[in-house]
């Protein structure tokens, strides 16, 4: 590890200007707001939609949309909340402000080429939205994009919708590739004096880890991305099979469908935990600090979440069970899908651990992060009955899965977002956010994604098919369920509406907020140890920090406050003398 | 004592220059960029194989078939290792204190490598000529996609190429110590990324010139085939 001297005496070219400081910027910082601005944008966008798709469900008729309009807005809220909203967030996001803070570095490695990354990111969602208004509108093949539906006529937006969907992504993946090569080698070669591996604060863990899968499984989208776009536009059949439309041969022949899915999951399973590993590097964090208790078990928390990445790659096909496989390959992906669960309940026993006989403060972030695990359980254990063949049979394509993915990948990391925001607002804008507003925002979020999707499983145990577009005159399907839809879908209005909360705190403590000071929280983590709040140009004024412990000394018996800042060295810390007679 | 059992007073690294970071940071920033396009050439070329087995496949390597004649392509791959060679030869050079024939090695390089992609791009106008369309059979269609995509990736290369070269001709106007890392640095990246597009390309080649019984093999190593 080499982070010269000569940096802490490079000069700094601190832009001037509104456009040189805020729009063509190369700070992390800035970029970070920019990619979770427009994350989050976007993400509403998203909201909108499953709203209208719940109108539509719980008061079928209640609200203008045909079945198309609801397969394009079922598509555009899969993709857009999982890729633009999730990914986007926890890499661009967090990933670009608290890297470069938390291992002590004066920005990422490669500033350049991170601008490019926002600009890249900002220019595929637009092509997405932009889909909106081409001829026949988005695509509505579903998130997953499954040819051959996804470009044969009789699909929404099978002309013009995908192509721009599959551009869209393409770019994408450039702008996450870019960004990815930054939070790597940023972690790799920029940590500050002293940061070793095995003292990074775990989110930083969790984000590096989720970028090396990004890295290595975006390529799998963008090769399905690239044939798919090829046999939409100049007729190839590399997953186009022969098939008759409307009565008529088409041009394609031969294709693999089957290739398409295998090629989509090698991606998006992974992409599962591209999310959810940042997820649990940040919860970590705020469980840690919000119970002022050292994180239970760091090194079994690190090789967790690196085993989980590694595992992550050869699971993929527990989507495919019901596309038909050989059935020891069916076997073989049941295993490694139960054997997953291993590193990932040893991270939820952590969690639990280093609550246990912690100083629990229910702040809003620590609220968040509670919610979290359980939300995450329920979504895990749900996990472990799809992830078994004859069990997932039966379920598959049902609503258990809509609330198995929901609460799992969904709310969960979602909440992590909310805590996150709530605890590091401060040291973006040097101010709190509010706090009963926060509580109420949590309260309502919390109960309300439960009473949401924790019905969903009995309707998909009833055997309510997913990604109908109404679900009137099925007899298998009991009139109970209709008045669950409806309840579901009133609670799914109410929680979409109280998010408004959330975006009014963001806006109102911006300017009305109590000044929070830099360590509001009493944190041990670098980013808490800047000169200024928020930080400037350079993050650390004239020297870069000298990091001399790990990033959980919380609750340490003897010292002054209790915890144990990371640039503290070991001289420093007034130790009673009962401890030094353990 | 858990405080004192986390704490330890590491020494620090011995201190280098700024440019020993900057070229650390740009030599694994290169290296999991080519770790990326590794998982996407291998993803390709693993549907290659998959695709391969399906009937309808129409090898380009049957004798009767363009792919039959590979001296053309013979040929670019020769300008290709003519590329790779000079990158090497330059980066050996340069840190001579006359930086040798630094110069003349990388304009080499940088005409070889335009060599190859008008090379490659005389191959497609062959194929095509010949009515080998990329919809009109899937191996076809992977030919110019996979030859395709290796030779943008190759132009990418070119800019960084043309960073080094304008570099070095600007070190050997005003030398300056951080123009000479910069330049050492622009050279020593060229040199890897090529060596890497060398070794993809010759992937591709033995790949899209194998005959189909070589395909079902693969495939049936992978357990993909019947």
């Amino acid at each position: 590890m080499a982070y010269a001297d000569d940096v802490e005496n490079e000069e700094l070219h601190e832009p001037t200007g509104f456009i040189w400081k805020y729009v063509w910027s190369q700070d992390h910082k800035v970029i970070a707001i920019q990619y979770s601005t427009t994350a989050i944008l976007v993400g509403l966008v998203a909201l909108v939609l499953s709203g209208m798709m719940r109108m539509q469900i719980g008061f079928p008729g209640s609200i203008d949309m045909d079945a198309t309009a609801y397969y394009q807005a079922m598509t555009m809220h899969g993709m857009i909340m999982v890729i633009y909203l999730l990914t986007a967030i926890f890499l661009g996001g967090f990933g670009n402000y608290l890297i470069p803070l938390m291992v002590g570095a004066r920005d990422m490695v490669f500033p350049f080429v991170n601008m490019l990354s926002y600009w890249f990111y900002l220019v595929s969602v637009l092509v997405l939205l932009a889909s909106f208004f081409v001829p026949g509108g988005p695509t509505g093949a579903g998130w997953t994009l499954y040819p051959p539906q996804a470009i044969t006529a009789g699909t929404p937006g099978s002309e013009w919708g995908i192509i721009l969907m599959l551009v869209s992504l393409i770019i994408f993946i450039i702008a996450a590739t870019m960004g990815g090569l930054n939070y790597v080698t940023t972690v790799l070669q920029a940590r500050t004096h002293g940061m070793t591996m095995f003292r990074m604060p775990l989110t930083v863990w969790g984000i590096f880890v989720a970028t090396i899968l990004a890295l290595l499984a975006f390529p799998a989208l963008f090769v399905s991305g690239v044939m798919m776009l090829l046999d939409q536009t100049i007729g190839t059949s590399f997953f186009m099979p022969d098939m008759m439309q409307f009565g008529s041969q088409l041009d394609y022949s031969g294709g693999s469908p089957i290739l398409f899915q295998h090629l989509f999951w090698f991606f998006g399973h992974p992409e599962v935990y591209i999310v959810a590993l940042p997820a649990f590097g940040l919860v970590s964090d705020l469980i840690s600090i919000h119970a002022r208790r050292s994180i239970f078990g760091y090194r079994m928390m690190v090789w967790a979440i690196v085993s989980i990445g590694v595992l992550s790659f050869v699971v993929w096909a527990h989507h495919m069970y019901v596309s038909g496989m050989n059935p020891y390959f069916g076997f073989f992906f049941a295993t490694t899908t139960l054997v997953i669960a291993v590193p990932t309940a040893l991270k939820v026993y952590n969690w639990l651990l280093t609550l246990w006989r912690g100083n629990i403060h229910l702040t809003v972030p620590m609220l968040f992060s509670l919610a979290f695990i359980v939300t995450f359980l329920v979504g895990g254990l749900t996990g472990l009955f799809l992830g078994n063949v004859v069990v997932d049979i039966p379920l598959s394509d049902t609503y258990f899965v809509v609330a198995h993915f929901h609460m799992v990948m969904g709310v969960a990391p979602i909440l992590v977002v909310f805590g996150s925001i709530y605890h590091w607002y401060p040291k973006i804008t040097g101010r709190m956010l509010h706090d009963g507003i926060g509580k109420l925002h949590f309260w309502i979020t919390f109960l309300g994604t439960y009473l949401i999707y924790f019905p969903m499983h009995y309707l998909g145990f009833l055997g309510m098919p997913r990604r109908y577009y109404a679900y009137e005159d099925y007899p298998f399907i009991p009139e109970s369920a209709q008045s669950l839809n409806a309840f579901i879908t009133v609670v799914a209005i109410v929680v979409g509406i109280s998010q408004l909360l959330f975006l009014f705190n963001l806006a109102y403590s911006y300017f009305k907020g109590a000044p929070s000071g830099g360590n509001p929280w009493r944190a041990t983590s670098l980013e808490w140890l800047t000169p200024e709040t928020p930080p400037k140009h350079g993050n650390w004024g004239s020297s870069l920090p000298v990091v001399h412990r790990w990033a959980y000394d919380y609750g340490v018996p003897g010292a002054e406050l209790d915890y144990v800042p990371q640039t503290t060295s070991a001289e420093e810390v007034p130790v009673h003398e009962s401890d030094h007679d353990e | 004592m858990l405080t004192q059992a986390r704490t330890t007073s590491l020494p620090f690294a011995a201190s280098s220059g700024y440019f020993d970071q900057r070229s650390a940071s740009a030599k694994t920033g290169l290296h999991l960029l080519m770790a990326a396009m590794s998982s996407m050439f291998f993803l390709f070329l693993l549907s290659y194989i998959l695709r391969s087995q399906v009937s309808d496949w129409e090898a380009l390597s049957e004798p009767w078939q363009p792919l039959a004649q590979t001296g053309q392509l013979w040929f670019n791959s020769a300008l290709l290792v003519v590329a790779s060679i000079s990158l090497e030869l330059a980066r050996r050079s340069i840190r001579q204190p006359d930086h040798g024939h630094s110069r003349e090695l990388l304009l080499l390089a940088g005409l070889s490598s335009f060599g190859f992609l008008v090379g490659q791009l005389v191959f497609w106008n062959f194929l095509t000529s010949r009515g080998f369309f990329a919809g009109s059979n899937p191996a076809n269609a992977f030919f110019f996609l996979l030859t395709g995509l290796h030779a943008l990736h190759l132009i990418g290369g070119l800019v960084a190429w043309i960073v080094a070269t304008v570099r070095l001709s600007r070190q050997r106007r005003q030398p300056t110590e951080e123009g000479l890392a910069l330049t050492k640095l622009s050279i020593e990246l060229c040199t890897t990324y090529w060596h890497f597009l060398l070794v993809v390309w010759m992937f591709l080649f033995a790949l899209l010139s194998s005959s189909p019984s070589t395909y079902a093999a693969i495939a049936k190593f992978c357990g993909l085939g019947d």
